[in-house]
């Protein structure tokens, strides 16, 4: 019984509980419009795992918004909602793509410079709204969705700008080839590397069709060093106690204002270092002119909150999310479900979640009945 | 000159009433200590709804209050979340915002052809003065009553009182649950509108794109117009003012390239923000779930 109680009182388990639910809201909601729920799952299950190249796909989709997961969770440690991951994200691939066209250096010193112009802008464009925050009192939700537009509208100017615009497309110049940071680069465009990989069915799926890139392992690292900085460093605590309790951090000498400035330049930055990833990582290694956002920070805001804020189980959401959402178009090819029914099931996961203080609550109750069975 | 003056408040007014709409349901609920940022999600829905219902029904009056029933329905969710189970409100709203947009299109291919877009509602909702979309002046209405019902009824000290603390209302004999229940509904309501007023005068069918950011710029009128009707009222006079320069002045009078003319909104808010009205003070117990017999 005792035990029962303890399992049930994990975030883990009201998370997947969480997703259960959300999926079965999602079937129900099948059924009524006439598909069959359980053809539709196994579509999406084929649509991730059936082929290598399927889970390589997943894999590369996650890779950013696991960031910006991550930058959205740190900043809720200092108590801040960091509406604006969306036009860090787009400000650094502004900055990455710039950088990468302009600079033409080996990619030893290239790579670490298109990547650090990235994470440079989205720290700055976060750290505005810390500033701003912190010294003019400004919600950083109200900035942050300016700071989305403005980004926005700066990331069409320069697609259109006659120094970066690719006649004839909807996208930007692409970035120099010495920036890319697609693995097996050479393998993928040499003809001894596409003759050898003739030969090998799995390999040639993979590489050929998808960009291995190095932007997971990036991701992963980074996951780590951000868990490392909030709960090992004394920046971390300071930041954490700036989310806990504003007044009590101030009392103890813990400078709020420094500390939401500090961790929303960090936020900024990460965001900034999913976008410049995405840049050197996948083609066409360019940015395109949006007409909608992307929602890669948006979706970070969803990651971050399925993950409890916590920076390690920012990855494993982030690929859950990736694989919804890169499996949701299996579904509309496979079976002809309309594929919003992903953002559907998501927008119950997430409610659900936000019911997490229910399972714990049962657990109580359960805890209190078995107590009075036991006498 | 007379005639751009006219066309820039014209075309203000016409920005301005889908924000109005959302940005009075985010006052309401917020004054209530329920925080809303599921505004845009039940834009969404409210707008294919409202555009659905007037396209079968032929009558845009049906589609507008179809349209903020869908809203309503939405907010009925948001409340059992915040207010009966003490949920997260920032997650629950945001989980709308999948919700939402996701039920709108889903329902729009299941509906309209397997389209995300409705067809063109055959009777827009009518203009008054000329050119000016009647949703407007509701908007203007909703307002001033909104006002009144906040600041001058016994109904709206009830709910500003558990938004600022909702334990010495309890004590009073106010029903805290039912209070926040019918502000967020109210509020769902709202924002529905502001959906279908965007759908059924200003454009006349559903897409994708018929509502992108409209519930966040309201959510940022309301935090801006410090949590008022009168300030929320101001704050979207402001933005679709500065959209509709934008707008005019791209008309290709002036040699600025359209995407730096539509950064304007945005910075102009940002400066206004800076210069004029600094710290913003929220309702007291907005965001705080209320636990009967805690402090």
């Amino acid at each position: 019984m005792q035990t029962t109680v303890k399992i049930l009182k994990r975030p883990f388990t009201s998370t997947l509980f969480a997703i259960l639910c959300g999926l079965l809201v999602a079937g129900i909601i099948l059924i009524v419009s006439g598909y069959d729920p359980i053809a539709a799952l196994g579509a999406l299950f084929r649509g991730i795992f059936s082929r290598p190249k399927y889970i390589f796909k997943v894999i590369e989709k996650s890779t950013p918004i696991i960031l910006t997961g991550i930058s959205v969770a740190f900043a809720f440690k200092t108590g801040l909602f960091n509406m604006g991951a969306e036009g860090q994200y787009i400000i650094g691939s502004v900055a990455s793509m710039i950088v990468g066209v302009k600079l033409n250096l080996p990619p030893v010193i290239q790579i670490p410079m298109v990547i650090l112009a990235g994470m440079l802008a989205g720290a700055i464009y976060g750290g505005l709204v810390g500033i701003l925050k912190a010294r003019f009192g400004i919600h950083e939700v109200i900035t942050g969705i300016m700071f989305n537009w403005i980004a926005f509208y700066l990331c069409n100017f320069v697609v259109d700008s006659q120094i970066f615009h690719k006649p004839n497309t909807m996208r930007s110049l692409s970035i120099n080839e010495s920036g890319f940071t697609t693995l097996f680069y050479k393998w993928k465009n040499s003809k001894e590397g596409i003759e050898y990989l003739k030969h090998n069915k799995w390999l040639s799926d993979i590489l050929l069709k998808t960009d291995v890139n190095i932007g997971i392992i990036v991701a992963i690292v980074v996951a780590i060093i951000v868990w490392f900085l909030l709960y090992k460093t004394t920046i971390g605590y300071g930041i954490r106690a700036v989310g806990l309790n504003s007044k009590a951090a101030e009392f103890a000498g813990i400078g709020v204002k420094r500390n939401i400035m500090a961790a929303m330049t960090i936020s900024g930055a990460i965001c900034g270092l999913a976008a410049a990833l995405t840049i050197t990582g996948t083609s066409p290694h360019a940015i395109f002119k949006l007409g909608m956002f992307e929602n890669v920070g948006f979706n970070g805001l969803f990651v971050a909150l399925i993950a409890h804020t916590s920076p390690i189980a920012c990855i494993l959401s982030g690929l859950f999310f990736g694989g919804l959402s890169y499996g949701g178009n299996a579904l509309q090819m496979d079976l002809g479900v309309p594929s919003e029914i992903i953002s559907i099931t998501m927008g119950s996961i997430l409610f659900f979640v936000s019911l997490t203080d229910v399972v714990p609550m049962l657990a109580d109750r359960l805890a209190k009945r078995g107590n009075k069975n036991a006498k | 000159m007379l005639n751009s003056i006219i066309s820039i408040i014209n075309t203000t007014l016409m920005y301005s009433a889908p924000l109005v709409f959302g940005a009075m349901g985010g006052v309401l609920s917020e004054c209530s200590g329920v925080i809303n940022v599921g505004i845009e999600g039940m834009m969404t829905f409210g707008a294919f709804v409202g555009a659905g219902v007037g396209f079968y029904s032929q009558n845009p009056w049906f589609g507008l209050l179809a349209g903020g029933l869908a809203g309503a329905l939405l907010a009925i969710l948001h409340a059992i979340a915040c207010v009966t189970f003490k949920a997260d409100q920032t997650i629950s709203g945001m989980a709308l915002n999948f919700i939402g947009p996701g039920l709108a299109l889903f329902l729009c291919r299941l509906f309209f052809n397997d389209m995300t877009m409705t067809d063109r509602v055959p009777n827009k909702l009518p203009k008054v003065f000329g050119s000016v979309d009647i949703t407007v002046l509701i908007a203007l209405l909703v307002t001033i009553l909104l006002w009144f019902f906040l600041y001058k009824t016994k109904f709206g000290l009830r709910i500003r009182s558990v938004g600022e603390n909702p334990a010495a209302a309890d004590t009073l004999g106010i029903n805290v649950s039912k209070v926040r229940y019918a502000s967020v509904i109210m509020s769902g309501l709202l924002a529905g509108l502001g959906g279908s007023s965007m759908t059924l005068a200003v454009i006349s069918q559903f897409t994708p794109t018929a509502i992108s950011g409209q519930g966040f710029i309201a959510l940022a009128a309301v935090i801006f117009g410090k949590w008022t009707p009168h300030g929320a009222y101001g704050a979207c006079l402001l933005f679709a003012f500065a959209q509709a320069l934008a707008v005019i002045l791209g008309g290709g009078k002036i040699d600025v390239p359209s995407e730096i003319l539509n950064m304007l909104p945005y910075v102009l808010t940002i400066i206004v923000l800076v210069l004029f009205v600094g710290k913003s003070m929220a309702p007291k117990a907005n965001g705080k779930p209320y636990r009967k017999g805690t402090r």
